[in-house]
């Protein structure tokens, strides 16, 4: 197909669909949220879960159920999935970024099951979340000690031989949705985390493993719901795991220490997978943001001329101008990066790259709308500043500006790990 | 749908396009830069490629049809070799995409198969004026009409070949907006300087002033004829051209210094190695995808007739500026004191750089 810039259908109907929803329950509700830390927006949740059961399925991973059906009859039509998965968080970010955490499904934990499980694995953990009630999972890498670099990670499976279990020590902090995952509440059906864990701590990265955890294991405990800067709505979990048993084939992937980093590997696959949808998110954010911008300028009889010279701009104008620019490119590379993906090409320098641009792209976009406001953008009674608060996130999470830019230099210098460091 | 797939025919187009801007413009652009001269046989060489007569349908004399998308593909390429040698190349398709896009069916039949028969020929057009504040929407320069002709007063600058020239599509403010006219060049009234302009870069270019007085322009060479034309479609394809050109640009500097790191050795490690190079370098490729990524979306939009077209194209050509001036000053300064030297192209390419927020009129596609 020639070079192309046509939203598709599928997506142009998502799209009007979950600005409705950003309309009626999300942005009624933003202030509201933020202001009630560590409050359940149940409401939301069903919602969400019993519309999306309504179209077809939710999660992370792009094929619904883990049945492994790749392939269909309708297979003649450009696949589009990657594109409509960016597209559905981008429009939910621009209604909440917070919210959009919040979205049943399997997150971030159903896509490392996704990128490092087998095939049994897959239909186990990837079908429970068309069920009856929202259903979560998450991904547990963080430790105190263990941040970007994540091969420091400490927490320490051992293989119990007399009973075929998993033991597990170790702490896990910054799990979103840590708390809807693990805790047993009532609405929601039964969810996991994913532990990224040490089997053999001499073996550095090879050693890497990934191990599901159901909600409710013993030995395992949330410790503490961190109160944080923005999408407070979102809650984000320290967790304990104290000799938590779990079944020996609950270890995704291969459970031998192979002389490869492929566990690693598997964490890092779901990266790549993944960071175009968090530059999506941002991406979102920052356009709440400046069409929240335009409509202030344009209640207050401010146009903004396109078309001038530079030097016949306002300050405010050239502003205006210059953060559309940065928008519309960056989401156009977050495009380019998921339809890559779609399309089986290999993205490991777009998608780190869609990151590096949305995180400074949405941080940036922010700050200054609030600047322009002034006292309106400071303010509490609008969402400017909420939006501000909220959207650093998006350059820190998923890897911060910094690593994603050392992936992608890495990439475009043909340099290995210890080549730069 | 999305897709970012040029087809096949536009991969052989780029390869061919590459081919030349590497072995012929590229080769030869730091001896045009300081002898202020184009080497004999690189236009006409450029101009075999064929990209304009590609552009112009049959009927007219050409053998294609007008892509934006492909032109841009084209342009980003060529540039990536020198710029003052794309922008000569491709100053015949300032008189004649005007034509195409916006002539009356009388002008097109006239002049379309004039400019693509034969050798690279001297038509070329005057838009950009000597004011800090030019704006090609409220051109200085005035026509008025006064019987059956209009009477052209002004000056032009940054005129290329117009020395040579026999025709100069010249764009004046008539009525409050910008229209085009066809001039022949030997018109009473209309004189071009005996000295070539002297600019931070473009050495190899040969760009003049052109002066209009009282110059009288019959009704008929009115760029579409009596009733005139539209400038938007106009300005929009030379803002998306300037675009893809800074890309070019950028993406040579930025490949200059990505292998320069991977050679300089500094404390025992090639200085690539440190991460204050690296991620200069990360920053650079991730701005330069970015812009590439708009101007081809604009170019699309032209393409298919999209209403906020000339907007998009707005939007690239005025963040293509800044890119390719932050990605350009990188490239020196990764060089360090070796960037500085003439004897590497980053510093030509960092006075380019400079120059694509005053470049729209010296190409399009």
């Amino acid at each position: 197909m020639p070079i192309e810039f046509e939203t598709p259908k599928p997506i142009k109907q998502m799209q009007l669909m979950l600005k409705t929803v950003a309309d009626e329950m999300m942005r009624p509700k933003s202030r509201y949220f933020d202001e009630h830390e560590h409050e359940i927006p149940w409401d939301y949740i069903e919602f969400m879960h019993m519309a999306m059961k309504a179209i077809g399925g939710s999660s992370l991973a792009p094929h619904k159920n883990g049945s492994g059906k790749d392939n269909e009859e309708k297979e003649k039509r450009p696949p589009i999935e990657y594109q409509l998965i960016a597209a559905q968080i981008e429009s939910l970010a621009w209604g909440d970024l917070g919210f959009y955490h919040c979205l049943p499904g399997g997150g971030l934990g159903a896509a490392a099951v996704y990128a490092a499980g087998t095939p049994e694995q897959k239909a186990k953990f990837l079908g429970r979340f068309n069920g009856e009630k929202p259903t979560f999972a998450a991904m547990c890498i963080t430790e105190a000690g263990a941040g970007s670099d994540n091969s420091a990670i400490r927490t320490r499976a051992v293989l119990d031989e007399k009973t075929n279990e998993w033991v597990i020590n170790g702490e896990k902090i910054f799990v979103t949705g840590g708390d809807k995952s693990f805790t047993e509440y009532e609405k929601l059906g039964k969810g996991y985390i994913v532990i990224w864990a040490t089997i053999d701590p001499s073996a550095g990265r090879a050693g890497m493993r990934a191990f599901v955890v159901e909600g409710g294991t013993p030995g395992v405990q949330i410790v503490k719901l961190e109160h944080k800067m923005g999408i407070r709505v979102s809650d984000t979990a320290a967790i304990s795991l104290v000799d938590a048993r779990i079944p020996f084939d609950h270890v995704l992937g291969s459970p031998t220490v192979e002389k490869s980093t492929s566990g690693f590997k598997g964490a890092m696959a779901t990266f790549d997978a993944t960071r175009p949808l968090v530059a999506a998110s941002g991406v979102g954010v920052a356009r709440a943001a400046l069409e929240f911008l335009k409509e202030k300028l344009a209640e207050n009889g401010v146009q903004v001329r396109y078309g001038l010279p530079r030097q016949k701009l306002t300050s405010i104008e050239r502003d205006v101008i210059d953060m559309e620019i940065i928008l519309k490119s960056a989401w156009l590379m977050v495009i380019k990066a998921v339809w890559m993906a779609d399309n089986q090409k290999p993205n490991a320098l777009e998608a780190p790259m869609s990151k590096v641009k949305a995180g400074d792209v949405t941080t940036k976009i922010t700050q200054k709308v609030v600047e322009i406001l002034g006292p309106l953008g400071y303010s509490c009674e609008f969402l400017a500043e909420k939006w501000f608060r909220d959207a650093k996130i998006t350059d820190i999470y998923e890897g911060t500006g910094q690593i994603n830019r050392l992936v992608v230099a890495r990439q475009i210098l043909g340099y290995s790990g210890s080549e730069l460091r | 749908m999305y897709s970012f797939d040029p087809t096949e025919e536009q991969q052989m187009l780029i390869e061919a396009v590459g081919k030349y801007a590497e072995n012929d413009l590229r080769s030869a652009a730091h001896e045009a830069e300081e002898s202020c001269e184009l080497q004999k046989n690189l236009v006409s060489k450029g101009w075999e490629l064929g990209l304009l007569q590609a552009s112009i349908p049959e009927s007219y004399g050409g053998f294609g049809e007008r892509s934006a998308v492909t032109g841009v593909l084209a342009l980003e390429e060529m540039a990536f070799g020198d710029l003052a040698g794309t922008l000569a190349v491709l100053t015949p398709g300032l008189f004649a995409m005007p034509v195409l896009l916006a002539g009356s069916e009388e002008q097109k039949q006239t002049y379309l198969p004039k400019v693509i028969e034969g050798d690279w020929s001297l038509y070329t057009s005057a838009l950009i004026e000597y004011a800090f504040d030019f704006d090609p929407n409220e051109l200085r320069t005035t026509a008025t009409l006064k019987g059956d002709d209009y009477i052209l007063n002004g000056e032009k600058a940054f005129v290329p070949f117009a020395k040579d020239a026999e025709k100069i599509l010249v764009y004046a403010n008539f009525d409050g907006s910008t229209q085009g006219f066809i001039i022949d060049k030997n018109t009473a009234g209309l004189t071009v300087s005996a000295e070539r302009e002297k600019l931070m870069s473009l050495n190899a270019l040969p760009l003049y002033r052109v002066k209009l007085d009282n110059v009288k322009v019959p009704a008929s060479y009115r760029l579409g004829g009596a009733s005139g034309h539209d400038f938007e479609l106009i300005l929009a394809s030379m803002r998306v051209a300037t675009a893809a050109t800074a890309v070019g640009v950028a993406n040579a500097a930025f490949e200059y210094a990505r292998d320069y790191a991977k050679e300089r050795e500094v404390f025992g490690v090639k200085v690539a190695q440190k991460q204050a190079i690296a991620f200069m370098l990360a920053e650079m490729w991730t701005e330069i995808e970015a812009i590439r990524l708009l101007t081809w979306e604009a170019a699309w939009k032209l393409d298919t007739g999209k209403e906020d077209a000339h907007i998009e194209a707005y939007l690239a050509c005025t963040g293509a500026a800044d890119m390719a001036m932050m990605v350009t000053d990188r490239a020196v300064q990764i060089l360090g004191g070796h960037g500085y030297i003439r004897e590497h192209p980053v510093e030509m390419w960092m006075r380019n750089g400079r120059g694509f927020a005053m470049f729209t009129g010296l190409a399009i596609v």
